[in-house]
């Protein structure tokens, strides 16, 4: 099978921006930002794929990048979009559709957490009316089970909050670059609980963009590309607790990222044992805990002591979220799962600045999870 | 008294929840479903739901939701939310009492919650008995 490599990388920064600028204009830096990255112009990029779940169609990205006739995919599958797009366009290079192929994701969302319509999910008017249709208490019950049928305790919650923002102070490009303590995360205005404020990422503003070529081709366009050694996704599997459910079956099944991690380190020959650095859906900290299970990097209950330990800090043996994730960045919806692996990408090639996990990984991984119970992940190596 | 949506209610009074269950695989939905999620079978049969349960995880609405969300007569107040397990089906509900008392595991009863005018949800409350 044909070897995809990424070649460019560009991130418009996440956060709160100019009321003017638009989600497609970040939309349309990040894409110059990741052709310049690769020496490439728009005209050689041979097939696209572009994600934004509210700031717009992607496919009308040809007109301020350049009407050059490119066929252009757009997706719009939730927190897993820029993961779907990424899987889209380097799909379209393993079929021989292209040697180049760009993927694009930007989002500008309003502030506060999001407002869903039921009759989207599925739901009769009286799931929203009657205040059960909100994101965040679902973060908050699947922590609170998963804590106290794992042993964990609520303060974990503050530590991997603690150590985003420690990333965030680190990285130029986050949104949330103060550290704050565990005792200051803790106090803080409750949300959901066990989640106080700062435990839960924000939707935000951003866009991120990369650029794939064919393998046997991209030592020619960059000095350390990065294989895309595999992408998987998938949709969820009868039994797993997702978000917006009225009933649950009392036989627990896998979630979708349980899923998609096995088959992306089966497609890629990888261990999760292998992985150096790992960028994991933290939509809010308790996310990153389970998550770090639930693709196989840990077994459940072993956080505490990987946290306690400092394992998944950015100096430990399995870092996680490196530039802040989304508790320090903000969630583009549409942009989130394309920033994972350009973090990744950076520090594979020792290009992470300050925050440049020590002795160059050479394997990485990437999660994203989003509603209705959606997973893409990706195994990337040097 | 009126049901938020009654389909989702055998009876007002007593409250009791209505759900469906798959004739090929047991599945049980709530709502009532015309299709299974597990084997897609779409040969389901409305049942009553178990009227008690045990609190399965749980949480409190501390802001108040955007639109489709309607505060009550009154205005917003923090609210519980949580699932309750039922025996063959996790219910989610809004729940009654004070959440310094949730627990999981704690003993759950069904009752009815005023929302605006005559109109009523349900939810679940901790079991008195």
């Amino acid at each position: 099978m044909t070897e995809v490599a990424i070649v460019g990388v560009g991130l418009h920064p996440f956060g709160r921006h100019d009321a003017a600028l638009t989600g497609m204009a970040m939309g349309a830096q990040a894409c110059r930002l990741a052709l310049a990255d690769a020496g490439v112009s728009w005209g050689d990029i041979g097939y696209a794929v572009g994600g934004s779940n509210v700031s717009g169609k992607p496919d009308t990205l040809v007109g301020v990048l350049g009407l050059t006739g490119v066929p252009f995919v757009n997706v719009r599958n939730g927190c897993a979009t820029a993961g779907v797009a990424l899987a889209t366009a380097a799909n379209a290079i393993r079929a021989g559709e292209t040697d180049l192929a760009l993927a694009v994701g930007f989002d500008k969302h309003a502030r506060g957490a999001f407002a869903a319509n039921p009759a989207d999910y599925g739901h009769g008017d009286w799931y929203g009316e009657t205040g059960l249709m909100v994101t965040t208490q679902f973060f908050a019950m699947k922590d609170r089970r998963y804590l106290h049928t794992h042993g964990l305790k609520d303060r974990l919650l503050a530590q991997v909050a603690a150590k985003a923002f420690r990333c965030g102070e680190l990285n130029p490009a986050a949104w949330r670059r103060t550290a704050l303590s565990e005792d200051e995360i803790m106090r803080a205005r409750v949300i959901n609980p066990p989640l106080t404020q700062y435990m839960l990422c924000s939707p935000s503003e951003g866009a991120a963009a990369v650029v794939l070529a064919r393998a046997d081709r991209a030592a020619d366009l960059c000095e350390r590309p990065v294989r895309l050694a595999a992408v998987a996704k998938r949709t969820r599997r009868f039994g797993s607790f997702e978000v917006f459910a009225p009933w649950l079956p009392p036989e627990a099944g896998p979630s979708p990222s349980v899923d998609a991690a096995r088959a992306v380190f089966a497609a890629s020959g990888v261990s999760p044992l292998d992985v150096q650095v790992a960028q994991l859906q933290d939509t809010d900290s308790g996310a990153e805990i389970y998550h770090m299970a639930e693709t196989g990097l840990c077994e459940d209950g072993e956080q505490q002591s990987l946290i306690d330990a400092g394992e998944t800090a950015p100096g430990g043996r399995l870092p996680v979220n490196t530039d802040g994730g989304c508790l320090a960045n903000g969630e583009p919806v549409g942009a989130s799962g394309l920033r994972q692996v350009i973090e990744v990408v950076l520090q594979l090639q020792g290009r992470a600045g300050a925050r440049q996990v020590p002795r160059t990984p050479r394997v990485g991984f990437t999660h994203v999870y989003g509603a209705p119970g959606i997973s893409a992940c990706t195994v990337l190596t040097s | 008294m009126i049901a938020v949506d009654p389909g989702l209610f055998s009876s007002l009074d007593p409250p009791r929840l209505a759900g469906a269950r798959c004739a090929s695989c047991g599945t049980v939905t709530f709502p009532a479903a015309s299709g299974c999620a597990k084997c897609a079978g779409t040969d389901l049969a409305r049942v009553e739901l178990a009227d008690r349960g045990t609190l399965w995880t749980w949480t409190v609405q501390a802001f108040e939701p955007k639109a489709p969300y309607r505060p009550a007569s009154g205005g917003f107040t923090p609210f519980g939310v949580g699932y309750v397990d039922l025996g063959d089906v996790i219910v989610e509900s809004r729940l009654t009492g004070d959440p310094a008392g949730f627990e999981i595991g704690m003993a759950m009863r069904l009752t009815l919650l005023p929302l605006w005018d005559d109109v009523v949800t349900y939810a679940f409350g901790a079991s008195d008995d």
